[in-house]
């Protein structure tokens, strides 16, 4: 592990060291861990990975029953259906992702400014909004076809986001240095720039991956049966809640396959540069003739993710107004309380998820690298068995927090963590270690350092996990019904109990509010593209 | 650049953390120690009449915490004796039977109980009925012939209804409407019928769903509660323009009416106040709020007429099986075992 993260931080980074062996002393400093960031690591670790165990502690009192359940030919189905949908939506979201990042930060194409901020809004728009939408305009838009083009849609952001802010920080300088050596234009891109990108693509993957692991509203209006629904259909029948708490115990596997399929994908390639010389700005590829079948194509990807929910929450919103349906009050509120528990929830993520990035980073070990994955693990599960569980761990063991907005927030962060902790992964792997240790030798401790030299490098990032656990949050709905505090109207409950009333009119309003309210946020993860050096 | 991100990062942070600090502050984000604290997985507008009606009769403060029936049927199981609830409504009967099979409901008082016909509250006397919905089967009528009509809900799992219907098996409505037939017919008979329904339904999320997808014609009729037709019918008739309702009677297990329930949790600290709520909505005011709540749901009180756009109650011919016995768990294990959930 030592070899690995000298080689990291050594200036000549890319190439093999192979020289004189290292001095013992600067080797055991450099992966001594610091036991206090350790300490916090191990303890969100715990608190992360608490109600996974307790729902599969609750998936072994199903005893004998367990075979039957998980024998029968309805779980291979389910089995292939999650495995059909994820391995058919990630690498489609990852094409679309960094396709459509290439085009605007990389080429002549006209308007990328534009391009950015449109190509990221679906991420303002819920999923099951959106699939509400377009089932109510297409019908035939169901099945796995269905569920693989929503999802797609829905969350191709989440690669586009972070490969569009490296692409945009790549140095020229690099691809210049292929070509110089020979490498044809498209090889140099392969050869040098795919390398750096991996972080970033493989973290987004992941982060769409899980999702669709734990994607429950979109796959139910698809009318496609996966784990999740499954999941919720046991529990919606079920007298215990054993039967689906078994099926959620397949989702964790499934998940640390995932988790462990990404470690190896993601690469280690070296991101941040210091040194002599300037980064040199990229040089755009000419489009020529394809600027106008480009433009289209980028065209025809957003009026797809955007325009018929939109349009359709509109004719909603206008038949509400018209009819007098909107009830302000409970709109602000709802409002207020959504707003409120999303910030504390995108602070709580955000703070948690920093020691196991932090140490990832710096002390790359099992340890950390274990750290680090387990926050990932409940992030797959529905959020009613997370619920569920902490409803069960509340009552037990912390009655005063039960039913109170701090519980409501714990759940969020242990459902939404891994959004935080893929920002701070990719903001942190821009930090050049080089500056750590100038500052260290000058002197700072290790907190001062990561408060004056770190935190302020990759706040940007930070800010951009904040913000994307913010949207989860705001249209999280099984979770804030089992936990809020009893009287708390969120967006997302008000909307639920409209449109479980067959009443899209009224529940026009909250969708509004839900896509306004994240509309000016998908604005601030733009200026992260913007502002990666 | 950077700084002004940072700058203008911060103070968007500011900004929204400001509206949060100020909505908690009104909002207040705990229980009122003060009210009644009722769990309802009943439709919201039902709930909130029924809780404004109380209070304005009782001066007794109702706080609503919403769920949906099997989410916080559970939910109360996991806090067991500790629930902050004092009183639980759900939609359909089998999420208050989890409640009642871990012994937390309380025996209801007896001027509750005379309010409700008795074929319509359990024996076990711990709760009551307090609304009630029947089966259809809603139809496409310009694809299905009024004369083509299934007889009985069982003809559904015959060959020649291959991929015409739809419904909603994986939701608790449907699960109550195979226990009503399974306590009817028997196990052999309902194992077959699912297995029809496996070969020849399309699966579909909910009730509305169902009805939309028949109205829109992709299937030519579908199995739902009552109430979700009539309602959109009174409204806006988006999802149900092009259909019509069969019934279909002769105690047929297609003419199942599920009950929603009420009770009143065994360690409520408002016990008197808790039972006093039951009492007022199965009362004729009460049951007056249901009807012109316009949920569509039947009244189950004595001497109260339900919503008039309905065939009443007892013209359905529900087939005679006890909703308090039925097995849902055996349902639920006949459903696994097909591989419909």
């Amino acid at each position: 592990m030592s070899a690995s993260s000298d080689l990291r931080d050594s200036p000549a980074a890319g190439y093999p060291e192979r020289v004189a062996p290292r001095p013992v002393v600067r080797a055991r400093r450099s992966t001594r861990m610091p036991w206090l960031v350790v300490t916090a690591a191990v303890l969100v670790a715990a608190v992360m990975v608490l109600p996974v165990l307790v729902a599969l502690g609750e998936a072994s009192a199903s005893g004998d029953e367990a075979s039957r359940l998980l024998l029968r030919p309805r779980t291979a189905e389910l089995l292939g259906n999650t495995m059909l949908l994820v391995v058919l939506t990630v690498p489609i979201t990852v094409l679309l992702g960094c396709g459509a990042a290439w085009l605007v930060e990389r080429t002549t194409l006209p308007g990328a400014g534009t391009w950015r901020t449109l190509l990221l809004a679906p991420l303002a728009i819920p999923a099951f909004v959106s699939s509400y939408a377009w089932t109510s305009v297409l019908p035939q838009v169901q099945g796995l076809a269905g569920a693989v083009f929503i999802t797609a849609l829905a969350y191709y952001p989440f690669v586009f986001l972070p490969a569009a802010a490296l692409l945009r920080a790549l140095d020229q300088g690099h691809l210049d240095a292929a070509r110089s050596l020979g490498s044809s234009g498209p090889g140099a891109v392969l050869r040098v720039a795919m390398p750096q990108l991996r972080p970033a693509i493989t973290g987004g993957a992941l982060l769409v991956a899980l999702h669709l692991l734990a994607e429950f509203g979109v796959l139910q209006m698809m009318r496609f049966p996966t784990f999740t629904t499954a999941i919720l259909q046991q529990f919606a029948v079920g007298f215990s809640n054993a039967a689906g708490s078994l099926l959620a115990a397949v989702l964790v596997v499934l998940c640390v396959g995932l988790l462990a399929l990404e470690v190896p994908l993601r690469g280690r390639t070296r991101i941040a540069r210091v040194g002599a010389g300037a980064r040199q700005r990229p040089v755009a590829y000419r489009l020529g003739a394809w600027t106008l079948p480009a433009s289209a194509a980028l065209a025809a990807l957003v009026g797809l993710a955007l325009l018929v929910p939109l349009a359709l929450v509109g004719r909603w919103l206008v038949r509400a107004i018209t009819s007098g349906a909107v009830a302000v009050g409970p709109l602000l509120a709802a409002t207020g309380s959504t707003v409120g528990l999303a910030v504390l929830a995108g602070l709580a993520a955000s703070v948690a998820a920093l020691p196991a990035a932090w140490l990832l980073h710096r002390y790359p070990s099992r340890l950390s690298t274990a750290l680090e994955r387990v926050t990932y693990l409940a992030s797959a599960l529905p959020g009613v068995v997370i619920g569920l569980a902490l409803v069960t761990l509340a009552v037990q063991w912390a009655r005063p927090v039960y039913q109170t907005a701090a519980l409501a927030v714990l759940a969020y962060t242990v459902l939404f963590m891994p959004r935080a902790m893929v920002a701070w992964r990719s903001g942190l792997a821009a930090a050049p270690p080089e500056l750590v240790e100038a500052s260290r030798s000058l002197g700072l401790s290790g907190f001062r350092t990561l408060i004056r030299v770190v935190l302020p490098l990759v706040l940007p990032s930070a800010l951009t996990g904040f913000v994307l656990v913010f949207l989860a949050t705001s249209t999280e709905l099984t979770a804030t019904l089992l936990l809020a505090p009893t009287g708390t109207e969120t967006l997302a409950t008000a909307f639920w109990s409209a449109s479980d009333e067959l009443d899209y009119v009224a529940s026009a309003p909250y969708a509004a509010a839900m896509i306004a309210l994240s509309a000016p946020l998908t604005v601030l993860l733009r200026r992260q593209i913007m502002d990666q050096r | 650049m950077r700084r002004r991100t940072f700058l203008t990062g911060l103070g968007a942070l500011g900004a929204v953390g400001l509206v949060g600090c100020g909505s908690k502050s009104e909002g207040g984000y705990k229980a009122d120690p003060d009210s009644l604290q009722v769990y309802s997985a009943q439709h919201e507008n039902l709930t909130k009449a029924w809780a404004e009606a109380f209070t304005s009769a009782t001066g007794i403060k109702v706080q609503v915490r919403k769920g949906s029936d099997a989410s916080m049927g559970h939910q109360i199981v996991a806090e067991g004796s500790a629930s902050p609830a004092d009183v639980f409504l759900t939609e359909n009967s089998p999420a208050m039977t989890l409640v009642e099979r871990n012994k937390l409901l309380a025996p209801l008082d007896e001027a509750t109980r005379r309010q409700v016909p008795a074929h319509l509250t359990p024996s076990s006397k711990s709760w009551t009925s307090i609304a009630a919905r029947s089966t259809v089967l809603v139809y496409n009528t310009a694809k299905l012939d009024k004369a083509d009509l299934p007889k009985s809900l069982m003809d559904l799992a015959a060959p020649q209804w291959k991929d015409r219907w739809g419904c909603a098996p994986g939701g608790a409505d449907f699960q109550a409407i195979v226990a009503g037939m399974l306590a009817g017919q028997g196990e052999q008979k309902t194992t077959d019928w699912l297995n029809g329904l496996k070969s020849n339904a399309r699966v579909l999320q909910n009730n509305i769903a169902t009805m939309k997808s028949v109205n829109a014609g992709e299937i030519e009729c579908g199995v739902i509660y009552h109430y979700y037709w009539y309602r959109d019918q009174a409204g806006t008739k988006e999802g149900s323009a092009n259909t019509a309702l069969h019934y279909f009677r002769n105690q047929d297990p297609g003419a199942f009416v599920s009950l929603s329930g009420g009770a009143v949790l065994a360690r409520t600290k408002k016990p008197t106040e808790a039972q006093r709520f039951l009492t007022f909505i199965t009362s004729k005011a009460g049951q007056q709020v249901l009807v012109d709540s316009q949920s569509m749901e039947y009244a189950v009180g004595s001497d109260v007429a339900s919503a008039p756009a309905l065939p009443p109650l007892n013209s359905l011919q529900a087939p005679p099986v006890d909703p308090f016995t039925l097995n849902s768990e055996k349902v639920t294990e006949l459903m696994t075992d097909v591989g419909i959930i």
